[in-house]
């Protein structure tokens, strides 16, 4: 005779289902103690609805006589993003190397590079321009600086990820055949690793691109300070133009780098 | 003359690859190690270029120890050790002939092959190696787009770019079909014994062992258990190697 089934059918572990409790139970209460301590309400938001609605009728119609006001500091924008992409590159891929396992001439050597960009990459870009202005005084050089900055600690360590992946069959070919560290790196990493090198650079460009924009807002040049100008000035018709034009080159840089990407794996 | 001198490894977990090891090989002969996985056999050839490091003893080579040997002069002793790998170890996004080319790292100047430039001599020896492996026509063809026997080919041409005293060959046909892997072993007999290159070749099958070796090598725990002409090598002697009936298999089947 078939026996149904018993009561007694085996209960998963405890375990697991308290820390589910917890992890489930710690992120409620952390949402809701944010929300408070924040004033985030609902009514106020929705009370805000017409305030939208007024802001962004004060847009219309957009003025475009700003125009060539804006092509200037555009440029500049893009520029700054671009330098600050290219020396950021420079500067990363020799610490890429050192901060390897698997190519790292010196372990030391390596942690020191590692911790060093783990605190470097812990300030926001936003904020070492806020700085830099206040050292190099206003300007988009500031804020290329703070680019580069932003490039190489986040390429070094994405990059060291990616070299620390690589197949190490060719290295120790290489190794065998006699090949020096650096005879190494050049003949056995960088082939496996140029690729996805190079994506990754372009993703850190259109990241940089919208940060720039944005950098003008502590006075490091380009195309932010201009939008903090109008609207300090309530000239929302101007600052229209200038969204949709930033709008615009972003969505075109940013599908062109993302076209150039899926042609590289 | 190869000369390996009470060779013993121990990894850092503790195990003991090498428990020992002596062996004298003269110039030019074609040498087969046989064994179970984990016997050794690869720690073995990898003590020779060391790329693994004994514990004690040492191995020589023309009574040059390279076990002492350090940095420059490694690299230098090195670079007349080819070597060959079960997986080809070759960089696959590049073209076949810089995978050749990259076997004269350990003789060409640093700094010009760091940007990709050699001497006319060097690419001279690499286009004829690919010709000695029967695929020149491929040369500027990327490393992936070849078949795994010919990609094993690259391997034994970019090892035979150094111009090789020594050749060690780490189951250099265990991921081929079986015709594919005994014209790659005809090759490498024939190539060794043209130039006169002292080989060390670990090999799974018995049958080849027996046809391309001038000596065959058995080892078992770390520890040579075998040692002479292919004709010595009996069934028996296998067997043994092994730790157990080579057909066991079969008696299973047959029940």
């Amino acid at each position: 005779m078939m026996t149904p089934p018993h009561r007694s059918f085996p209960q998963p572990p405890l375990k697991p289902r308290l820390q589910a409790v917890v992890s489930w139970g710690s992120f409620g209460v952390l949402l809701l103690y944010s929300a408070w301590s924040t004033g985030f309400s609902f009514p106020v938001l929705v009370q805000g609805i017409p305030d939208f609605v007024r802001f962004f009728g004060n847009m219309w119609p957009p003025d475009w006589r700003a125009l060539p006001e804006i092509i200037t500091p555009l440029v500049e924008t893009l520029q700054t993003a671009y330098l600050g992409t290219v020396f950021g590159t420079l500067l990363a891929l020799p610490l890429i190397f050192l901060s390897s396992r698997n190519t790292t001439p010196n372990g030391p050597l390596m942690w020191l590079v590692r911790g060093w960009l783990t605190v470097v990459r812990s300030v926001p870009d936003l904020l070492y321009a806020a700085v830099l202005v206040g050292i190099l005084s206003f300007g988009p050089l500031p804020g290329m600086i703070a680019l580069v900055i932003f490039t190489t600690s986040v390429l070094a360590k994405l990059g060291s990820e990616t070299v620390e992946a690589i197949d190490p069959g060719p290295l120790e070919a290489l190794q065998a055949v006699g090949a020096n560290r650096l005879q190494q790196i050049v003949y056995g990493v960088i082939p496996q690793v140029s690729a996805t090198l190079t994506s990754y650079v372009l993703y850190i460009f259109e990241i940089n691109v919208r940060a720039s924009t944005v950098l003008g807002f502590v006075g490091a040049g380009g195309i932010g300070q201009l939008l903090r100008r109008y609207l300090s000035f309530f000239d929302y018709q101007g600052t229209a133009v200038l969204l949709l034009i930033v709008f615009g080159v972003v969505l075109i840089i940013d599908s062109l780098s993302a076209y150039l990407r899926t042609k590289l794996i | 003359m190869l000369i390996i001198d009470r060779v013993e490894v121990v990894y850092p977990n503790g195990f003991k690859a090498l428990k020992g090891i002596s062996l004298e090989i003269p110039t030019g002969q074609f040498v087969v190690i046989v064994g179970l996985s984990g016997a050794g056999k690869s720690t073995l050839i990898r003590t020779i270029n060391n790329l693994v490091v004994p514990v004690s003893g040492q191995v020589s080579i023309d009574g040059q120890s390279i076990t002492q040997a350090q940095g420059s002069q490694l690299r230098q002793m090195r670079s007349q050790i080819g070597m060959i790998f079960q997986t080809y170890n070759l960089v696959k996004r590049t073209t076949v002939l810089r995978n050749v080319l990259s076997g004269r790292l350990g003789s060409a100047p640093a700094l010009p092959s760091l940007v990709g430039l050699f001497s006319r001599e060097d690419l001279l020896v690499a286009h004829a190696c690919l010709q000695r492996v029967g695929i020149p026509e491929k040369a500027f063809v990327r490393a992936d787009a070849l078949s795994g026997g010919q990609q094993q080919r690259v391997g034994i041409a970019r090892a035979l770019a150094q111009q090789p005293r020594v050749m060690l060959a780490d189951e250099p046909v265990a991921s081929l079909d079986p015709p594919t892997a005994n014209s790659v072993m005809a090759d490498l007999k024939r190539i060794a014994q043209e130039d006169g290159i002292t080989t060390l070749v670990n090999l799974h099958f018995i049958d080849m062992a027996r046809d391309y070796a001038d000596r065959i090598i058995g080892m078992r725990d770390g520890e040579v258990v075998f040692d002479g002409p292919p004709e010595q090598a009996t069934d028996q002697v296998f067997t043994n190697i092994y730790g157990r009936s080579i057909d066991t298999a079969k008696d299973l089947i047959a029940g």
